[in-house]
């Protein structure tokens, strides 16, 4: 299979991307890990006329912790992450979901910026984003901006990035003690898209209270969605099993999952019970430690 | 639109005119007849376009060839000098861990890099590190034991140097 036909530009610096997608308007699109991109440009899914290659600019790939913020620069590879030291001790929600993301060969390009930007509900990193109030840092014409993460995903493949916009950055809050995460998904087969995927963060104080909480669901909406009921039942409280147990139920009751060919409608709103209440589990086990 | 590209396949430099949309895989069969290279699902699930590209295994069936420009690339038929083979070609061969022969270098070339990264995996972490490559005649479990004895040997490798 090959795309269709479309000019490479390579764009050595972001202001050199911008002014590339100005240029092209929305004929353009940029491609980053390329990984999700060029599946749907084979397949004739995507027809841009012009691909603006940024994966070659320099300085976007890091991992660093400054203030109370973890700072993940949108180049940074999968296999870059799950190989950080720093991810691997204190960030597992990343380690859970990069190992079920693709395989080796696939994290070796695809970005995480790409994961997130491209908007796919069906993607793994958007619910973790959302689970840990992420913040996208954008450069577009006008300079940089921020973007809270609920502001983010806007609807099937679209986000709140100008098409001019390139994502530069994500920003997720710092682990700190009382903190974890955690991130499943049941697939067909490894490396598959979620048939459904929960992702969950906490923070609890010296006295086991709720303090932060965001549950976030894979591939059972249109759009990347949080559970709004789960996390306002477990904010400010102790965690017990009867609230865990309620908030199984809720992620059932309030996904939007569609039959297809990874199960039945009624099958995914099962299995989102069961995950979230594992993620629950599991993050709140990693938070106490 | 056409472009130049220059990159490094198997050690010997190699300057090339490529249109935008040419795969990398069609490249590197077509343009340069090294064959080793397969194309099986030509989606990114099988592993079969496997290469290394900057020691890192990629699948060439989904990256354009312009964007390897400048690359350092190792496809099958450069990974060991000729009429040699390298510990894992000859793991493979010792442990039967082909049968087509179809997967097999993309399996060798993920090993590769796996090994670089883990040269002492468990058996869980050898499955999970050829996840994306698919062999559909021998069920996996020699292609584990062809990458075990090719971890022993080149870790004994590693320690006589």
């Amino acid at each position: 299979m090959i795309p269709a036909n479309f000019t490479y530009h390579k764009a050595t610096s972001v202001k050199e991307a911008i002014a590339l997608a100005e240029t092209h308007g929305e004929e353009a699109k940029y491609m980053s890990g390329g990984h999700s991109l060029l599946p749907m440009m084979k397949l004739r899914f995507a027809t841009p006329e012009h691909i603006i290659d940024i994966s070659k600019i320099e300085g976007l790939s890091y991992i660093k912790e400054e203030g109370d913020v973890l700072k993940i620069g949108a180049l940074t590879t999968q296999t870059e992450m799950e190989h950080n030291a720093n991810i691997k001790e204190n960030y597992p929600i990343f380690s859970d979901a990069i190992k079920l993301t693709a395989d080796p060969s696939v994290r070796n390009v695809g970005t995480i910026g790409g994961n997130i930007a491209h908007g796919d509900a069906a993607n793994d990193q958007p619910a973790l984003m959302l689970a840990m109030r992420a913040t996208v840092v954008a450069e577009g014409t006008d300079g940089q901006k921020t973007i809270p993460i609920d502001e983010f995903f806007q609807g099937f493949y679209m986000t709140a990035l100008e098409p001019s916009d390139v994502l530069v950055e994500i920003q997720v809050p710092k682990a700190k003690k009382g903190s974890g995460g955690a991130y499943n998904k049941v697939e067909r087969k490894v490396g598959d898209y979620a048939t459904a995927g929960v992702a969950v963060h906490l923070a609890l104080n010296s006295d086991g209270v709720c303090q932060e909480v965001g549950i976030a669901l894979t591939n059972v909406s249109a759009v990347p969605m949080r559970l709004d009921r789960g996390e306002e039942l477990l904010l400010g409280k102790k965690i017990t099993d009867d609230l865990i147990e309620q908030v199984g139920v809720m992620a059932s009751e309030d996904c939007e999952p569609t039959s297809d060919l990874r199960g039945s409608e009624a099958y995914k709103r099962s299995i989102v019970n069961t995950i979230t209440k594992r993620m629950i589990r599991l993050a709140l086990e990693r938070a106490q430690h | 639109m056409k472009h130049t590209i220059t990159m490094t396949i198997n050690g010997a430099p190699v300057t090339a005119e490529v249109d935008s949309r040419l795969l990398l895989v069609h490249f590197i069969r077509e343009n340069l007849d090294l064959t080793g290279t397969h194309i099986g699902c030509d989606t990114s699930n099988c592993g079969a376009c496997t290469i290394l590209l900057d020691g890192k295994s990629i699948k060439s069936c989904t990256y354009l060839a312009v964007r390897a420009d400048g690359a350092e690339i190792t496809t099958i038929e450069g990974l060991a000098p000729e009429g040699t083979n390298h510990p894992l070609q000859q793991a493979f061969h010792d442990q039967h861990g082909l049968h087509c022969g179809f997967c097999t270098p993309g399996m060798i070339l993920r090993s590769v890099d796996l090994l670089k990264n883990n040269p002492n995996p468990t058996e869980e972490e050898i499955r999970w590190g050829i996840s994306g490559n698919l062999c559909r005649c021998t069920g996996y479990n020699n292609i584990v034991k062809s990458v075990q004895q090719a971890a022993k040997e080149m870790q004994n490798e590693s320690e006589s140097v």
